[in-house]
This record gives structure tokens, C-alpha cells and sequence, in this order.
């Protein structure tokens, strides 16, 4: 009973890795395009995405699910997406603005100094941002990250909103059949997981110890 | 002509006219300090030179080749500029040395950087010589090509090597050749950001008043290393507070204040005869503050 209850939460775990992972590989990048446009000098552009980060940050991720799941067939008479590909598709966008802002605050924090000493020594804008201030970056925005990744961790919780399986969901509905205990038993294998994770940062934070900012 | 001619650089910023042209050449192998009380213009001039500021108007003419006109807008695109900045290099008073690279890497990043656009550049030449070259030639040609590259490479990484340790020597800090920059005392960073700006044989070495983030007793190992290069024939311009390192190793002294250029002329005549009222009240003024 026991080892077949661990068995069935894992299977939804699985779906929880699978939207933590699919998130973080999207919304990484994603929130680096969104922190350029949120510093663009083109001011139409900056605005534009200063207003998006607003909105998605202003609102609740649920409603933000349920609105890239219903929103197309309400209002287009389109198909439903796959409830999966909704939930990720949220959850990135979601995600990238909360990046962007981070990936902003540790752009604008390196010092002018840095680029115009890249500058004078003849390199090209993309050469000082990747050879100069990105690592830089990075160190100054690992811990942010990795509250922000923590969090993603226990948001995935959110998806059951339009009936994915992920490991809450599949607890949850034990209950209904008079079993309390699995859905308490479910923090164990957060735990265990933001266990690793802040791990990995921690190894991550000391690997940049090498130098100082 | 002389080696570097600056006619009638202006620069504003808003309303606010901070160069109000200012014209002025040098001598190859000269030293020029420019002096003057702070928000006059001097920092402005320097960052002008570099071509971190643009100039609204003047050119600057450099070997007897016009390297900038601000009249000229479409030879002041970005890709263009950076290559006009290589005919100077610039220290900064806040070092900016790179930390997270050590000294060496700081030194030989933008060579690096530079030697390997050559580097992909005969790759590209080499590739379209076999496009080019009859069907049965181009095997043979690839593997002669790629024992060109290898080597050029690896003259590429010798050259480099060889110059950063001697110009590591030159500062005197052969030693810390793997330390990173915050293990580095203030005057040994600015050593080591000295090194790393003759590492692209500037024409023209900038320095924007290189001891004055530092602590005293740490000034003259950088004045040293400057008073050095005088010797070995570089030509520099140094923007400073410190008078006495002005009046020692400087040929030539400019004064400016309010974005002009109140004075000019040797240690000699600006120290010893200043002819303009304001230069001599700057001069007693930071005679004052010696005391």
C-alpha cells in the first residue's frame, strides 16, 4: 500500500519536474530578452514591457493559467491547448518577468566603469556584455535566483487549477477516497527536492567565491 | 604638423556647454598634463579624446590623418569609433580592472579578443582560396591551410604571452601575474590597469587622474611607473591634482577652466609666470591645500 501510494505520487512528481524543468529552460532566456527590452532606449519598446511585467506580475498565476487555457477557445473559438503546454506556456511567461526584473536589478548594478573599460580597449558591445559583465551578473544574482527557483518549485502546485496530474493533484485525490495521510506525505519529496536544489546554489555561490564584485 | 592636433572640441551635455573649444597639439613621445579645478571640463576633454564622449564639433587629427570630424557623421558609426579608439588608450581613476579574470587574463583579454578577429578572418580568406580552387587541389589545400592556422595561432598565444610578461615587468609586478585584482593593493591595480592599456601599443596613453582614488603612501609607486614610461618615449596626456608630479615630468601643461583653455605652455612658464589671473589663483589655491 505504502510503496504503491510513493509510487503514484512520484508519477506526478514527474509532471512537477517536468513544468519546473520546461519553465526554467524557457523563462531563463526569456527574461533575459524581457530585461534588455525593459532597458531599451527605445522608449515604446521599454514601456511595452515595463506594462507587460506589470500585468503578469500584478496578477495571480492561477488566473494566468486559467486564462491561457480558456482564454483561446472563449474568446478565438480556437481548440484547447493541451492542458500540460497551457500550464508551461503560463508559467514561462509568469517566470520570465520575474527574471527579467532580477536579470535588470544585476545588469543595471555593475559599475559604468567595467564598460568603458571594455570599450577603450576596442571591444564590441556584445564581446564586453559576454566576456565582461555577464559573469559578473550571475554572481550578484545567484541568490535572488535561487529564491525565485525555490518558489517555482511549490507554484508547479498550482497546475492541479485545470486538472494536471502533477504530484498535489494526485494526492488530492486520495482524499476523496477517505486517505489523508499521502497529501502530507507529499512534502517529503519537496523537501527532498528544494533539499538538492539549495545544494546546488549553495555549491553554485561558493564556485563564484573566487572573485569579488 | 604635430602628432596629435585637437582643433576646437565642444561638447555639451543638455543645456550645459562643457568644452567651449578647446584647441591644442602635441609632440610624439611629449608628456602634457592638463590641470584645473574639477568641473572644468578636464575629465571631459580626456573622455573626448577616447571617444567614450562624442564631440558635437572639431576633429582631431592624429599622425597627419583626420581620425575624427564631428561634421562627418557617417564615419562616426559605432564599429567605426571603436577602431578610432585603439589609437589611445586610457587609464581610469577607479582602475576598472576586470575582476573576475587575474592580472594576466586582464591584460591579454582584448588582445585576445583582437588577435582572434584576425585569426577568423584569414580562415574566411582561406575558405573561399579552396571555393575557388579546382576540385582535386582542395583536399590538398585544407591540409596545408589548417598547418597555417595552427601556427598562426600559436604565434598568435606566444606573442601575447611574451608582451604581457614584459609589460608585467615594466609595472613591476611580474609576481602577481595570477592574482586576482582584490587581492591587489589600490596602487598595484592601477599598475596592473596601466599594463593592461599599453598591452594594444596605444599612440596615445590617457590617464584621468590616476592616484586619486589612491591612499597617499601609494601614490608615487604609480607616478613612478608613469615617470618610466616618459623615458621609454610614450606619448601621454595626464589629467592630475598632483602639481609637483606636473611640474616634474610633464613638457607640456595646460590649464582649463570653464570648458576653455586659460593657459598653456611649459612647467616652467605655467608654474613659474602664470600669465592668466585665474590660472595663478588655481595655483595658489592647491599650494594652500598642500599645507
Amino acid at each position: 500500500m505504502f510503496w504503491q501510494i510513493s509510487l503514484e505520487l512520484l508519477q506526478g512528481f514527474g509532471v512537477t519536474c517536468l513544468i519546473f524543468a520546461a519553465t526554467l529552460l524557457f523563462a531563463l532566456p526569456l527574461g533575459l530578452v524581457l530585461s534588455f527590452g525593459s532597458m531599451s532606449r527605445f522608449k515604446p519598446l521599454k514601456y511595452v514591457v515595463k506594462v507587460f511585467v506589470w500585468i503578469i506580475r500584478g496578477t495571480p498565476l492561477m488566473l494566468q493559467i486559467l486564462v491561457v487555457y480558456y482564454g483561446p477557445a472563449l474568446i478565438f473559438h480556437w481548440g484547447f491547448l493541451d492542458r500540460i503546454v497551457a500550464v508551461v506556456v503560463a508559467f514561462v511567461i509568469n517566470y520570465a518577468c520575474y527574471f527579467s526584473e532580477i536579470y535588470r536589478g544585476g545588469i543595471e548594478s555593475i559599475s559604468k566603469g567595467q564598460y568603458e573599460a571594455g570599450q577603450v580597449l576596442g571591444m564590441t558591445r556584445s564581446q564586453i556584455f559576454f566576456r565582461v559583465v555577464l559573469l559578473q551578473v550571475v554572481k550578484r544574482i545567484v541568490p535572488p535566483m535561487s529564491n525565485e527557483v525555490i518558489t517555482l518549485v511549490k507554484d508547479t502546485s498550482l497546475a492541479r487549477i485545470i486538472v494536471v496530474e502533477e504530484i498535489l493533484k494526485v494526492a488530492y485525490d486520495f482524499t476523496v477516497t477517505g486517505l489523508i495521510w499521502p497529501l502530507f506525505y507529499t512534502a517529503v519529496y519537496y523537501l527532498v527536492f528544494v533539499g538538492l536544489l539549495t545544494l546546488l546554489f549553495g555549491w553554485l555561490e561558493k564556485k563564484l567565491q573566487y572573485f569579488k564584485v | 604638423m604635430a602628432f596629435l592636433e585637437v582643433k576646437d572640441y565642444r561638447k555639451k551635455f543638455g543645456e550645459n556647454e562643457v568644452l567651449k573649444g578647446i584647441s591644442f597639439s602635441l609632440e610624439k613621445g611629449e608628456v602634457l598634463a592638463i590641470i584645473g579645478s574639477s568641473g572644468g571640463g578636464k575629465t571631459t576633454l580626456l573622455r573626448c579624446l577616447n571617444f567614450l564622449e562624442i564631440p558635437d564639433e572639431g576633429t582631431l587629427t592624429l599622425n597627419g590623418e583626420t581620425l575624427f570630424d564631428a561634421s562627418e557623421k557617417k564615419q562616426n558609426t559605432e564599429s567605426q569609433i571603436r577602431e578610432k579608439r585603439l589609437h589611445f588608450g586610457l587609464v581610469f581613476q577607479q582602475f576598472n580592472l576586470f575582476p573576475q579574470y587575474t592580472v594576466f587574463r586582464n591584460i591579454t583579454l582584448a588582445q585576445a579578443l583582437l588577435a582572434g578577429q584576425a585569426f577568423a578572418q584569414k580562415k574566411r580568406e582561406f575558405a573561399a582560396a579552396r571555393r575557388a580552387a579546382p576540385k582535386e587541389k582542395r583536399r590538398a589545400l585544407k591540409a596545408e591551410h589548417r598547418r597555417i592556422l595552427a601556427e598562426i595561432r600559436e604565434n598568435q598565444k606566444r606573442g601575447i604571452a611574451e608582451k604581457t610578461d614584459a609589460l608585467l615587468e615594466r609595472v613591476g609586478l611580474a609576481d602577481k601575474k595570477n592574482a586576482y585584482p582584490y587581492e591587489l593593493s589600490g596602487g598595484q591595480q592601477q599598475r596592473v590597469a596601466i599594463a593592461r592599456a599599453l598591452a594594444l601599443s596605444p599612440d596615445i596613453l590617457c590617464f584621468d587622474e590616476p592616484t586619486s582614488a589612491l591612499d597617499p603612501e601609494l601614490t608615487g609607486e604609480v607616478l613612478k611607473v608613469i615617470k618610466g614610461l616618459k623615458s621609454s618615449d610614450s606619448t601621454m596626456i595626464v589629467v592630475t591634482h598632483e602639481m609637483e608630479f606636473a611640474k616634474n615630468v610633464a613638457d607640456r601643461v595646460i590649464f582649463i577652466a570653464d570648458g576653455r583653455i586659460e593657459e598653456e605652455g611649459t612647467p616652467a612658464e605655467v608654474f613659474g609666470d602664470p600669465k592668466s589671473e585665474k590660472t595663478a589663483a588655481f595655483l595658489r589655491k592647491s599650494l594652500e591645500e598642500l599645507f
